[in-house]
Parts: C-alpha cells; structure tokens; sequence
C-alpha cells in the first residue's frame, strides 16, 4: 500500500516506466489536486471553445481550464481574451450563463466592474459616500483582478494557458499534428450543429487513455469493425508528439488489400455478421484530399479533434473529481455545407456522442475500470502492446500514444 | 390563447398512445418499439438548450422506420453497455394543434428514473416530447417525436430510447 506521509511529491511512488501505470494515480485525491496545479494550471494549453462560438465583440463562452472556472471572450479590438470567471473582491463568478455577450463583467455580489480583457476598471463607492466610507487608501484597482490567460488560435481551435512562457501551439502540437489539425479544419468556417455533455464515472485520464488506445477500438466497437470504418488491419498508423502528449490516430483506406482473415482468426466480437436495415446512416461525401477515414486527434492534456468520415466533433475532458469527469461534446459541421451533407454528418453522428453506436461504449468502459481498481492501489496497468517506448507507429497495435500521455504527464507532475 | 377543439375520445385515445409507448420501453419490450412510429418516422433525442437555439443535431437521430429498427438491433446484438432499466412517469398530453402535414402536434411532459444493473435508482431525464400524431391504418402513430431533455448532460450512456 502507499504510504502518504512518507511522499514529498504526489508521484513519488511510481517506479517503473510508462509501460507500467500504478492504479492509484486514477483515484489519489492528492494527486487530482496536484494535477490541478502542475498540469492544468501550470504548463499546457486548454481547448476553451472554438472562433465560431464568439464571433462578435462582447461575446463570451464560460468554460473551465482542469476545475478552474474561465471566460473566453472577444473584445471589441477584434482580439480574444480569456481571464478567471472570479471576482477581483470576493471570488464570486463573474460569467453566470455558459454563453451570451456582455459589455463588461460586473460582479453581481458588490458590482465591481471587469472589462472584456479582465482588468478590473470600476469598484462600486470606491470613493465612499458624501465624503465617507470608500476603499482603503492606497487600494489600486490595477494590482486586482482575475488571473489572465494566454490565448492561442489554431484554425478556428481557441486554447488558452496559465503559463506565460509555454511554447507556442504549434510547437507544442508538433508539426505533424499541427498538420492535421490543419488538414480538418483549415480554410473554412465552423457550424456547430449540437452540444452535448457525457457524464462518465471515472477519472479524466482513463478517458484520454480511451482516446489514445488505437488498439481497442476495433475490438471493443462493433461498428468499427463490423462496417470497416476502423480496422487495425487497415492502413493506418499513429502520430506522437516530441513530449508525447498529444497524437494522432488514423486510417485510410487501403485500395490493394486483401480482405484480413485475422479477425476472424481472433475470434473477436467486434467482427460480426451484424447488418443494419438502413445503411444510410453509414453514408458520406468526400471532403478531404486523402484516403483517411478516420482520424483521432489529442492534444496534452484534454482536448479531441475528432473525423470519423464525416462526423466532426471536438471534445472537451472536464476532471470534477477523482472518479467523475465531464466529456463535452461539440458536433460541428461547416458553412456551406449542403442540405445532403449535414444530413449525412446527423446521421453519422449516431456513432458518438452519449447515445452514440461507438461511443456510448467509451462512456461505461472508464467506470468499468475505476470500479475494477478499487482495492488495487498496489497494482498496475500493463502498457507493452508494441514495446514499452512512445513515438510515432506505421500501426495501431501499439499502446504507444498512452505511453506517450504518461510520459508527458509525469515530466510535468514532478517538474 | 385558446386551445383547439379535442374531443375527449382523442384525448384519450393520445393519452393510451402515450402510456403504451411508455410501458414498452420500461417492461424492455424493445422489438416493440418502431411500430410506435409511420415509416417515414422521425425519431431524436436532445436538449432544451440545443432545441431553443435550433441546432439541428440528435444524441439520437433516426430518420425512418429502418434507422429505428436499427437502434433496437444495435443495443440487442451490437452495443457493450451495462444492463439498466427506466421507468417513465408522463405528464398530461398537451394538444397544440396541427402541424403544415396535417399531423397532431401534441406535447407531454416525461420523467424518468434508470434502475441499473447494481440496483441504484437515479433520476436520469426529464424533458418534453414534441410529437406529431397520425393515424394510420385506424391506429394513432408517431410521424415525429422529439425527446428535448430538460439538461444536456447524460449520465455515463443513453442506452435504451427515452
């Protein structure tokens, strides 16, 4: 077992390499709290909503960066800013809706005023009253006021960072996945066509790990398998960055091969005779240049870009406890899309999403895991599918890109 | 405001329409369920945000009989999720009069609490159903309904339809 008081650091009882994960970093309250600090407020860089979301001066997303509440706002330079959603005074929550358009932020508690960049600019009977009461003397305005953050746009992504001296986006994604963001959402204007949010019983980082885990996911989804929308014997491979933090998953279409006897040689679940009455819900367009299909796109610590044919959807992984986490969902389409294309990106997106084909699978998996470990705070999870190393993969039988998570995750944990 | 004219045949005729659908899904008579809609069906699940800011996307959206089918044969033979069960508590149909195809457009309030595998009960949903009736063959069916859930948030799954 662990024995708390003997830790300096909230990881200091992790000994082995990132093939080895020790269950109790997905339920350690000292952990949730550390990572709080070093990750989402220390150095990394948050998804907070997309340009489309605030396209006019005053208009605003309030959102969390780990459990700290944040705003999202354009000013009327045309420039986004995003500050804490807490009072310069007391700590009240400044933003009250999740979205709407403001002039300024004023408290509604005692009325102190913030402007659109976060600064505080008006403090109610600052001066008192008929020569009476007011603000203490030497009380300055400019030394108050919520904490600001670093704002970084990337074709149309907004993301935002405590730290000042974080490497730019671009940098930080590496050119190869900054690459394919690009190659998603590059030159054209984002429709959001619904939100919604997942509750999942289970620590945040069991669900990146879910995103990151190129080797289930055509053996525990059917619909990957089965309708060969995502097939390890497909072409495809996976993407890590330097640190590796973030990743992309992907497959194409391989126009030459030979239809693969190794899943049936598995005996997988996954590939069944299951057939669908409608198979128009399987229906797409072409929108890219390439073959890819399917392409899972994470960057450090929380964010999805997600293109499964023609279902574009970003997530947003919310810790709000050591065994709860909120996964929003954004499904997105773009301007000019026609009325045939958004019905086929409705129908595919029957796939994800809570209720989703693939996805609702996703929703309980996270529980099952947090349920399984309990009791187990002295065992670990095994990560040697294709080595015990990161970096990039021309397969996906590898649980690389987690490693690549965890690697990233404890340089800053214990930075 | 007034109300349209309803006969309290209709009324009741809607009202058992209402609790048969509810009593399919909640007594897990699945296979059951498409025939509850024509087979130019429409069927979807969202949110009061998503639905007042007219975001055309469905945690659900199935756009006739098959697609319907479909979502029955999915959670029988393709879908992994743990077994659950609900119990839908309807309100009152509200009939609101009749929709540009002819249809009855009626709304009625739902409320519905999962029973999971471990034998927790949680509130899971409340919401709205904005239906459009039609009779067909003599029986009254749904050409539309539209599940608007009161909170965007679903806890772990939607497995079974609401």
């Amino acid at each position: 077992m662990r024995d708390v008081a003997e830790r300096a650091g909230p990881l200091d009882d992790w000994e082995g390499g990132v093939n080895r994960v020790p269950y109790w970093v997905f339920s350690d309250e000292d952990v949730f709290r550390a990572e709080q600090e070093k990750l989402f407020r220390g150095s990394s860089w948050n998804y907070l909503c997309l340009e489309v979301e605030i396209p006019n001066p005053g208009d605003y997303v309030a959102t969390h960066v780990g459990t700290t509440p944040v705003i999202v706002v354009r000013d009327f330079d045309g420039q986004i800013y995003s500050f804490e959603n807490r009072c310069a005074h007391r700590g009240s929550l400044l933003a009250l809706d999740d979205r709407g358009n403001a002039r300024d932020f004023t408290c509604v508690y005692h009325a102190w005023r913030h402007s659109l960049q976060g600064d505080l600019v008006g403090v109610a009977f600052e001066e008192g009253m008929n020569g009476t009461g007011g603000m203490a003397e030497g009380f300055c305005k400019n030394n108050h006021g919520p904490r600001k953050l670093r704002v970084a746009e990337l074709y149309g992504l907004v993301f935002g960072s405590f730290d000042e001296d974080i490497d730019d986006i671009e940098e930080y994604l590496g050119d190869e996945i900054t690459g394919r963001v690009k190659r998603v959402l590059d030159g054209r204007d984002c429709v959001v066509l619904g939100r919604f949010t997942q509750i999942l019983p289970n620590n945040w980082k069991l669900y990146v790990e879910n995103t990151k885990d190129s080797y289930h996911a055509s053996i525990l989804h059917l619909f990957f398998t089965t309708f060969e929308l995502n097939k390890l014997s497909m072409k495809g491979g996976i993407l890590v960055s330097p640190d590796g933090g973030s990743h992309v998953s992907y497959s194409a279409i391989d126009r030459e091969a030979e239809q693969s006897k190794a899943y049936q040689e598995e005996q997988l679940r996954s590939q069944s005779d299951y057939q669908l009455a409608d198979m128009s819900l399987l229906e797409n367009f072409k929108e890219f240049d390439d073959d890819i299909t399917l392409q899972i796109l994470s960057a450090f610590p929380n964010f999805v870009l997600q293109q499964i044919q023609n279902c574009i959807a970003v997530r947003q992984i919310l810790p709000k406890g050591p065994d709860k986490t909120e996964l929003k969902w954004t499904y997105i389409g773009f301007a000019g899309d026609t009325e045939a294309q958004q019905r086929i990106r409705l129908k595919l997106a029957n796939l994800v999403g809570p209720a989703g084909y693939v996805s609702m699978e996703d929703g309980c998996i996270g529980g099952f895991v947090q349920r399984g470990i309990a009791g187990a705070d002295d065992k670990e999870a095994v990560l040697e599918m294709g080595g015990t190393e990161f970096g990039n993969s021309g397969n996906r039988i590898t649980e690389g890109s987690i490693r690549g998570f965890w690697n990233a995750y404890r340089e800053r944990m214990q930075s | 405001m007034k109300d349209i004219d309803v006969t309290s045949d209709q009324l009741v005729a809607i009202g058992q329409l209402q609790n048969r659908y509810a009593r399919c899904i909640d007594a897990d008579r699945l296979e059951d369920w498409p025939d509850f809609f024509t087979d130019d069906g429409f069927y979807s699940v969202t949110s009061a945000e998503n639905h007042r800011a007219g975001l055309p996307a469905g945690l659900i959206w199935l756009d006739g009989i098959g697609m319907i089918r479909d979502r029955v044969t999915a959670l029988r033979d393709a879908n992994i999720y743990e077994r659950h069960a609900y119990r839908h508590i309807l309100g009152q149909p509200y009939v609101d009069g009749r929709d540009e195809h002819g249809d009855t457009r009626v709304e009625t309030s739902f409320f519905v609490v999962r029973i999971t595998r471990d034998g927790q009960t949680d509130v899971f949903a409340s919401g709205c159903y904005h239906d459009s009736l039609r009779e067909v063959d003599g029986a009254l069916k749904f050409a539309r309904r539209v599940v608007v859930c009161d909170s965007s948030h679903i806890d772990t799954l939607l497995g079974l339809p609401l």
